[in-house]
C-alpha cells in the first residue's frame, strides 16, 4: 500500500494530505487525553503501535505469487478508536518513508489515509457491529484486523485509479485492484490470526482495561470467556 | 482447549498461509506487491513524470537492516508486555491462594 514518492500527482499528494489533517489532529487530542485521564492506558496503546511497527514491516508472501505486507492497524483501532490508530500509522510511515525510502513525503498523506485512516475506520465500525450482533470478542478482534488490512489496499487501488484512470475510473480500478486485493487476502487473514491470539491473551490478563477501553466495562459481568 | 494448544495451533496455520504460497507456486519471484503497484501506474499513463524521488536511499544491506530493526522494537516491546503480564497474573494468583 506505501505509494512511491513522487508516484501521485501533486493534486492528489496535496488532496490526501489535507483529508488526514483532521484525524491527526483528532488522534493527538485523543492521544494526549489517555496520557493524562488514563495514564496506565499507555503501554498497551504503545503495544497496539508496536503491532503496526512489526506487522508492517513484514513483507509475506502470498497464493498470488508476490509479496505484501499486513497494516498491523486492527488491534489499535478496536481499543483505542481510529484517530489514535492515525497517529500511530503515521509514525510508522515516516519512518519508513525517510529511513528506508519505502513509501514518500509527497505521498505521505495518501498512505496515512489508506492504512491509518480508512482502514482503521472499517475494523473500528466492522468491530461495533459485530458487538452489536453478539459475536465473541476474540472472534470480532479477528475479523477487524483482517478488514481493516484488506480495505487499505482497496483504498491504495482507488487513491491510484483516482490519479490515473486512463480514461475509466472503474477499469482503472480493477487494474490496481488486482495488483494488491487477492494477494492482500491471505495475508489479511493470518494478520487475523495473529491479532486474535494477542487479544485472546489481552482479554484474560486485562478484563477490566479492555472492557473499558473497548466502552463496554457494564458488559463485563455477563461476557465471559 | 487449553491456551497453550490454541495458540500452537493457531501459529501452525499461520505458518501454512505462508508457506502454502511456495508449494503452490514454486517459480514465482514473490515479487513486492508495491512495487508492482507503481509499475502498473507507468502502464496506465506511460508519459507520468515522476516529481521527486526519496531524499536518502539506504544501501541494500542497511535497508535489510532498518526493516529487521523495526521489526525487533514492535516485537521487542511486544515480548515485553506479555512476559510483564504473565508475571502479574502470576503474582495475582499466587496472592488470591
Amino acid at each position: 500500500m506505501h505509494i512511491m514518492e513522487g508516484f501521485l500527482p501533486p493534486f492528489w499528494a496535496a488532496f490526501w494530505y489535507l483529508l488526514c489533517i483532521p484525524f491527526w489532529i483528532w488522534g493527538a487530542m485523543q492521544a494526549k487525553k489517555v496520557f493524562r485521564e488514563h495514564p496506565e492506558q499507555k503501554l498497551v496503546m504503545a503495544v497496539s503501535g508496536a503491532f503496526i511497527f512489526v506487522l508492517s514491516s513484514l513483507k509475506l508472501p502470498s497464493v498470488t505469487g508476490s509479496s505484501s505486507h499486513p497494516t498491523g492497524t486492527g488491534l489499535s483501532a478496536m481499543l483505542f478508536g481510529f484517530a489514535i490508530t492515525s497517529v500511530l500509522a503515521t509514525i510508522v510511515l515516516v519512518f519508513q518513508a525517510l529511513l528506508l525510502a519505502h513509501g514518500g513525503i509527497t505521498t505521505l498523506g495518501a498512505d496515512v489515509f489508506s492504512m491509518g485512516v480508512v482502514g482503521p475506520i472499517v475494523g473500528y465500525y466492522m468491530f461495533k457491529l459485530m458487538r452489536k450482533g453478539g459475536i465473541a470478542l476474540p472472534l470480532t478482534a479477528f475479523m477487524a484486523a483482517v478488514l481493516a488490512d484488506w480495505a487499505t489496499y482497496l483504498v491504495t487501488s482507488l487513491q491510484l485509479a483516482l490519479a490515473f484512470p486512463g480514461g475509466n475510473l472503474v477499469q482503472a480500478f480493477e487494474v490496481f485492484a488486482g495488483v494488491f486485493a487477492i494477494t492482500q487476502v491471505p495475508i489479511a487473514i493470518g494478520e487475523g490470526i495473529l491479532i486474535w491470539m494477542f487479544f485472546d491473551f489481552l482479554l484474560k490478563s486485562r478484563p477490566k482495561l479492555v472492557k473499558q477501553l473497548l466502552g463496554e466495562a457494564d458488559a463485563g459481568k455477563t461476557a465471559g470467556g | 482447549m487449553k491456551d497453550r494448544y490454541k495458540y500452537a495451533l493457531a501459529i501452525v496455520l499461520m505458518v501454512a498461509i505462508f508457506a502454502i504460497p511456495f508449494i503452490i507456486s514454486p517459480n514465482a519471484k514473490f515479487g513486492g506487491a508495491d512495487v508492482a503497484g507503481s509499475a502498473a501506474i507507468q502502464e496506465q499513463q506511460p508519459d507520468y513524470q515522476r516529481w521527486a524521488l526519496p531524499l536518502w536511499q539506504p544501501p541494500p544491506e542497511t535497508e535489510s537492516m532498518l526493516f529487521a530493526l523495526q521489526a525487533a522494537l514492535g516485537a521487542g516491546l511486544i515480548g515485553y508486555f506479555i512476559g510483564h503480564e504473565k508475571a502479574r497474573m502470576e503474582h495475582m494468583r499466587k496472592k488470591e491462594d
